[in-house]
């Protein structure tokens, strides 16, 4: 186990980290930017626009995440809820 | 009678003989049984095989048809994948209990008539019980015991259905119909029970991850894509389906997002995956039907291959939470990378089966105007890639470092995933190769440049959205509420209060009973006893004379009343 932290995985080192960050970057730009090349077909007109997809996947992952995160202060219970209840019969 | 040898009576058959074999003998019959079947299914020619006349109902128990050869095909498939997977870990009552299950779902794919398929559907229901069962701990006992109370129900619904439509139409025939009178409502009604459709979507979730991680793997192929199946050959194109399906497809990607066990993310994300394909009915074109099968086919692969996966990680490391796992791909890099093929294939990456038959899905509701639900549904791709495709390969398999260093999946667990892989990846490359198979021409080009680019930014963006708001979805110790609490503690709650002021009342009533039994008791020894000091007025001995002169008394007014 000592010796995972002198010598980690090479994926999991902070230098590997930002790499991959960086490639991830660029493909996304690259992405968006093959727009300027690749003509997307828009069914309903906005979904033809520059960097729709982008921004509406993000944009959608977003929302959802919030209304989960909202959601789960209602929602959130211990993990042993139900087995609670049962002890109490 | 018969020319064709029935699929599911080979797979129940093979089922119970794997009870009685021993050793190799029962490997052999795992492995062979479902590639018999495969070879049954495909002897069967389209329309009704044979017909059984009972109680003056023509019995059609095989119908042949593209479609159900397709369901068919897939279930045995799955059996084989299943098997191949289990069959050196799993306890022998649990491969045949789910070889059992996959014999009422090839039953009910081949269903000409609502009474046959009526009967392997409650087989799947009680068999998929047994396999929820053979999970052995407390926790699987109790989850199964509410899992069979909700699909014996759903069973009464729909046979409450099935008798409507036999007395009214006189037709017992499986074939279209709309939600348009209580008994058509009642089927409708008694299949999306088993879809996991809202309000109680709860059931998948609260059962299947507390069976054995093999059982698992079974659970997710069967239930909820005979009901997929159910709804093609019954409710093609009924409206309300759309709206069920998104809801579906929403409810899957949040309560994902807030879940904790691994599994129970899987469990949530079929949930999710079934909405596309309910959704995809509901609109009902031929390009939506066909949509709806193969994306079904496709995700029984990617699905079970996601729970072989996870059931790998439980089964060398005893965990199944997201907080206590991480960094598994140092020593389980195989079963990693088919978790992460899985979990591209789930999210529709381009390259895989998911793309190729969730966008025939979208390319329905583009062709029909239905903005709203392209749009939804483009949204819920993204929430897929989101909660299934990255959520659950990070936090199993990287995340942080969780010191579990546990060997890889054993030999027959890694082929079932290599397996699995290789088909999410074969459909994904050369979909022809499924789309010769649909039930109606296919006319779909899936591999368009600007499709592609689409769907890359889409997903690609859900993965910078995911990495970015990382610290918003930390792992917590928790379970969510569902609509499940209404009758797990709402209802409980309701009937033991009740329980309890019933009987306290009860017991209030029977002490005033008793005080006033005790009055009457002591009011009649008044009368009658003879303990007393002074004995009661009908314990007393009175003399003659006193006797003789009431007796007088009486007959002189009787006397008189009567000359009166």
């Amino acid at each position: 186990m000592n010796d995972d932290t002198k010598q980690d995985h090479w994926l999991v080192r902070p230098a590997t980290i930002r790499k991959l960050w960086w490639g991830f970057s660029i493909v996304l730009a690259l992405t968006v930017a093959a727009q300027f090349f690749v003509y997307v077909k828009g069914y309903f007109g906005v979904d033809g626009w520059f960097g729709f997809g982008a921004a509406f996947g993000f944009l959608s992952c977003l929302a959802m995440v919030l209304v989960a995160k909202v959601l789960g202060f209602f929602l959130k219970r211990g993990e042993d809820y139900y087995a609670a209840g049962d002890d109490d019969v | 009678m018969f020319d064709v040898l029935s699929p599911a009576l080979v797979m129940f058959a093979g089922a119970i003989l794997i009870g009685l074999a021993r050793g190799h003998w029962r490997a052999l019959l795992v492995l062979g049984t479902p590639l018999v079947v495969l070879w049954a299914i495909w002897q069967i020619p389209d329309g009704v095989v044979a017909t059984v006349t009972f109680l003056d109902y023509p019995i059609e128990p095989i119908e042949g048809s593209p479609l159900r050869r397709l369901f068919a095909t897939i279930f045995a498939v799955m059996a084989f994948g299943g098997g191949l997977y289990a069959f050196r870990q799993a306890k022998w009552y649990e491969l045949s209990a789910a070889y059992i299950y996959a014999a009422g779902a090839i039953g009910v794919s081949f269903a000409g008539d609502l009474i046959t398929f009526f009967m392997y559907w409650e087989l799947m229901a009680l068999f998929s019980t047994v396999v929820v069962w053979c999970g052995g701990t407390p926790g699987a006992h109790a989850a199964g015991i509410r899992y069979a109370i909700m699909h014996l129900l759903g069973g009464v619904i729909l046979k409450v259905g099935i008798e409507g439509v036999m007395i009214h139409t006189g037709s017992i025939d499986v074939q279209p119909m709309l939600a348009t009178n209580f008994d058509t409502w009642m089927i409708l009604v008694g299949i999306l029970i088993n879809a996991a459709a809202p309000p109680v979507s709860a059931w998948l979730s609260d059962a299947y991850p507390e069976s054995s991680p093999t059982g698992s793997v079974f659970l997710s192929a069967f239930t909820t894509k005979t009901a997929v199946l159910a709804l093609i050959l019954l409710f093609p194109g009924e409206p309300v389906l759309i709206g069920i399906g998104l809801f579906m497809v929403m409810y899957g990607i949040i309560y994902a997002l807030l879940e904790n066990d691994v599994r129970r993310i899987l469990a949530y994300s079929v949930v999710n995956q079934v909405g596309f394909m309910v959704c995809a009915v509901g609109i009902g074109t031929q390009m939506a039907l066909n949509g709806a099968a193969a994306h079904a086919f496709a995700h029984i692969l990617y699905k079970a291959l996601l729970f072989m996966s996870a059931g790998a990680v439980i089964y060398r490391t005893g965990f199944s939470k997201c907080t206590d796992l991480g960094g598994l791909f140092r020593t389980m890099p195989l079963t990693a990378v088919c978790g992460i093929i899985g979990a591209l294939a789930i999210s529709g990456f381009p390259l895989t089966s998911g793309f190729t038959t969730k966008t025939m899905i979208s390319q329905a509701a583009a062709d029909e105007s239905l903005v709203f639900v392209y749009f939804m549904l483009a949204a819920a791709s993204a929430g897929v890639f989101l909660h299934a495709g990255i959520k659950f390969p990070w936090f199993v398999f990287f995340q942080k470092d969780s010191g579990l260093r546990p060997k890889d999946a054993p030999w027959n667990m890694a082929a079932a995933m290599v397996l699995l892989s290789a088909l999410c990846i074969l459909l994904g490359v050369f979909p022809e190769l499924l789309y010769a198979y649909l039930p109606y021409p296919v006319e779909y080009v899936p591999y368009t440049a600007g499709k592609v680019l689409f769907y890359l930014q889409l997903l690609l963006f859900s993965g910078l959205a995911f990495f970015l708001l990382l610290p918003l979805m930390k792992r917590t110790l928790t379970i969510s509420l569902d609509t499940d609490w209404l009758w797990r503690i709402l209802l409980f709650k309701t009937a033991r209060a009740v329980y309890l002021s019933v009987a306290s009342v009860g017991s209030a009533l029977q002490v005033r009973v008793g005080e006033f039994l005790e009055v009457l008791r002591r009011r009649a020894e008044g009368h009658f006893g003879a303990r007393f000091a002074r004995a009661g007025v009908f314990a007393r001995a009175w003399s003659i004379g006193t006797t003789a002169l009431w007796i007088a008394v009486l007959l002189t007014a009787y006397v008189l009343v009567y000359v009166l």
